[in-house]
């Protein structure tokens, strides 16, 4: 997400190359590329300047140590600074009372709704909650029509009013009917607003003094820029919101509004949404995203979503059928579907080490397993679970009945047979032991090309 | 004041508010930086950069600014503070595109072109529906027949958010079920005009990151559809940029370009605190003029962009 940032600044280390120590001159040309990419990512002029500044006092003078390169020094630094910048803790939501109210809170159009509904999914999900969600956008045409759908989507109820126009007097009724109905989070929706819309703010400032929530939280467009400084620092102002929700990230935005943000009114980021299904949201680490930036990876949390989505019952009995070499077209869709519940697959390669810069260009579509899965369900019941079965004419009708081309055919079986002999060499570790080893750069020939 | 004098005293004075944080952050910023200074120099310089980056201009383009007028500048060592405002009036106008709109005095589109169909496309929230709901409103008081269509069959509620402006605006919109097929809400659209003899056609769409292949092998799909009935259609691919955005708008123009070749831009939330000068590089790189600005979400809050007037009003 952040790759071109990582880009600039491999770049800008790359000219530290060769040199032994780290001196003015040296340095000068490496910041300055530093200075430009963070710009070029959207961060605050001033943080920007300020940023480098720090690095260069950070730099300068310091004896480089034989194990460490200048240039992988200055990506120390960089990355430590930028760590820095952006908070070094993780932080949960406060959900102690025995309804604890959630104020969302931002600019139009930076994805308040959808936030809404995700967080309501996650805390059902997650957290074991029963939430209710409040429709307190009573200006933009169907906003509550929006809320609405998508609390059914994700199975939670909501508070509508469409007789009112009061925003404050919706929310305390809604309190009222947690209250009664056995809800234990009530996340209140409110209309997107400028920070320079006196009456606007007045609003919102009023509904959070009769819902008194727990967390009030901002939620801002991560493909903002220079702006970002004023508008976040206007709403906490406000508001003295308690975290940020960093939106959109599945753009390619280089997002250096989260840097921004961050530094400006020193609140958290809570929690990042990566794309438009209900569970696109991610929790913020500010370490890993530093990591990120700089291009090292997000090996960590991949592993952890791997982890979080593989049945570890199924693992052992996959790995049963690795062992004994039983591995089929079967086991092969079952794969697939665990891969595509992790999400969105170029996300997943992007947290991987070197594939962010590997990737670029390279399109993985959401759907880029549909016509593997096409070519499966082309095959008999004996041909998928026993995959040497298919000779040239079987292959050929498979390749009609799924409408690929036979060469198509052959390339996929191709890949199950690498892929089935990889597993074997891993002694059946399945899935997180693929990704381990995806982690360390061996990536098997996965079948993800068009 | 000759150039605004063809908009009402209350429409100049909206555009006025919204741009006048622009003015204040860039120019008055500028002003206060050349004060008391007889010629440009490098400090003046720098503080341009400053003032010019924290508007969204972006370094490229900010870079180019800069470069042409310190080649002005070394022509004329002792350039004053009213001549450096003149020449960045003269940069920044000659880097925003020519408009083939600028000389029409309102909401209008081509006669020659019936009906004139209009695809409204750009990322998730920057305010395509409400625009298109502003757009229809402005060309119907100016006596021409539109037709909506709710292509955005993804997003909740999106199909009635475009029907309620449908009402304001009190035009006609066709519409199918939420989760149909895009294109086929397009086709749709495109056959009622035709046979309603509409004479402009405005087709919303979902709103999608630039970098999904599909999505936006999706828009050309539409486009692709729209051309069985309207073999030239659309006429217009406006893409709308939220003046909040950062750089990535370039990138949102260069992608959304290759996907369906936009040859309009809307500028949306000039009433905010954003400047959107992002713009300026966009519209010079593509060389795809601005021809609306948002300012505000009334129905009224649309004006047709004048970069002479804009530019002017930023130094005000
Ligand atoms: N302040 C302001 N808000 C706007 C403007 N244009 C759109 N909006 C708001 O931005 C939000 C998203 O707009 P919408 O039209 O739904 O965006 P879409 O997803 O691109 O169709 C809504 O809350 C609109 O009211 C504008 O010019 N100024
Ligand atoms: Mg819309």
């Amino acid at each position: 997400m952040f790759e071109n940032l990582s880009d600039k600044l491999d770049k800008a280390f790359s000219v530290l190359k060769g040199h032994g120590k780290i001196t003015e001159i040296n340095v000068a040309e490496t910041l300055k590329e530093v200075r430009r990419a963070l710009l070029d990512a959207d961060v605050s002029y001033k943080i920007a300047k300020d940023f480098t500044k720090k690095v260069k006092e950070k730099a300068i003078g310091q004896d480089v140590l034989t194990t460490l390169k200048p240039g992988q020094l200055m990506v120390k630094l960089v990355k430590d600074e930028l760590t820095e910048l952006m908070g070094t803790q993780v932080e949960g939501l406060n959900l102690e009372e025995k309804i604890s109210v959630i104020l969302i809170a931002g600019l139009q159009g930076s994805g308040k709704t959808t936030f809404t509904g995700k967080l309501a999914l996650f805390l059902k999900n997650k957290k074991s909650k029963n939430p209710l969600l409040v429709a307190c956008d009573v200006y933009r045409p169907a906003a509550i029509n929006q809320l609405e759908i998508l609390a059914e989507q994700v199975g939670v109820e909501v508070f509508t009013n469409r007789e009112s126009q009061d925003p404050v007097a919706i929310a305390k009724a809604a309190l009222e009917h947690a209250k009664q109905n056995g809800h234990n989070v009530v996340i209140v929706d409110t209309a997107g607003r400028l920070a320079i819309d006196e009456q606007m703010m007045n609003e919102i400032a009023a509904v959070k003094a009769v819902v008194n929530p727990q967390e009030t939280l901002f939620v801002v467009d991560s493909m903002t820029g220079q702006d970002a400084v004023n508008t976040a620092k206007a709403f906490n102002d406000r508001l003295d919101y308690d975290g940020v929700v960093l939106t959109k990230l599945d753009g390619d935005t280089r997002g250096g509004a989260a840097l921004t943000i961050k530094s400006v009114v020193n609140k958290p980021i809570k929690f990042v949404g990566t794309g438009e299904k209900m569970d696109a949201l991610d929790v913020f680490y500010p370490d890993r995203m530093a990591e990120r930036i700089l291009g090292m990876g997000d090996v960590v949390s991949l592993v952890e979503k791997a982890q979080e989505q593989f049945d570890t019952e199924k693992a052992r009995k996959l790995q049963k059928r690795i062992a004994k070499n039983e591995f089929d077209f079967n086991d092969f869709v079952e794969q697939i579907g665990q891969v595509k519940k992790m999400g969105n697959v170029k996300d997943l390669m992007g947290m991987i080490p070197g594939m962010g810069k590997a990737m670029k260009g390279v399109e993985i579509e959401d759907d880029a397993f549909k016509y593997v899965e096409a070519i499966i369900s082309s095959m008999t019941k004996q041909e998928r679970s026993n995959p040497s079965l298919l000779n040239g004419s079987r292959r050929q009708r498979v390749a009609r009945g799924s409408g690929r081309s036979v060469s198509e055919v052959n390339q996929l079986i191709k890949q199950f047979n690498d892929m089935s002999k990889v597993m074997k060499m891993m002694q059946g570790g399945g899935m997180k032991n693929m990704m381990k080893m995806m982690g360390k750069g061996g990536m098997p020939n996965m079948p993800l090309g068009k | 004041m000759g150039i605004l004098s063809f908009f009402s005293k209350e429409k100049k004075e909206k555009l006025d508010k919204g741009l006048e944080k622009t003015k204040e952050s860039v120019f008055s910023k500028l002003a206060r930086v050349v004060v008391g200074k007889s010629k440009v120099d490098d400090e003046v310089l720098d503080n341009l950069e400053e003032v010019l980056i924290t508007s969204d201009v972006g370094v490229q383009t900010t870079v180019k600014i800069i470069e042409r007028i310190e080649e002005r500048v070394s022509n004329d060592k002792f350039l004053g503070t009213s001549e450096l405002n003149n020449i960045l009036r003269e940069e920044i106008s000659e880097l925003l595109a020519e408009n083939n709109f600028e000389d029409l005095k309102d909401f209008s589109v081509p006669v020659d072109k019936k009906p004139y169909v209009i695809m409204v496309v750009g990322v998730n929230g920057v305010g395509k529906t409400t625009t298109i709901g502003k757009l229809a409103y402005q060309l119907k008081k100016n006596g021409l027949k539109v037709v909506l269509g709710a292509a955005d069959t993804f997003r909740a509620a999106a199909i009635e958010q475009l029907e309620i402006w449908s009402q304001r605006a009190d035009v006609p919109i066709i519409k199918q079920k939420m989760g149909s097929d895009p294109a086929s809400v397009a086709f749709d659209t495109l056959q009622s005009a035709t046979t309603q003899g509409a004479d402009v056609v405005i087709v919303d769409t979902a709103g999608r990151l630039h970098n999904k292949v599909n999505l936006m092998n999706e828009l050309g799909k539409v486009k692709k559809v729209m051309q069985k009935v309207v073999p030239d259609a659309p006429h217009e691919v406006l893409l709308v940029l939220d003046a909040s955005t950062g750089q990535n708008a370039i990138e949102q123009a260069k992608q959304f370009t290759i996907a369906t070749e936009v040859n309009a831009l809307a500028l949306t939330k000039l009433d905010g605190t954003a400047k959107g000068g992002v713009v300026i590089g966009v519209s010079d790189q593509f060389k795809i003029p601005v021809k609306y600005i948002g300012v505000g979400e009334g129905i009224e809050d649309l004006q047709v962009f004048n970069k002479v007037e804009f530019v002017d009003s930023l130094f005000k």
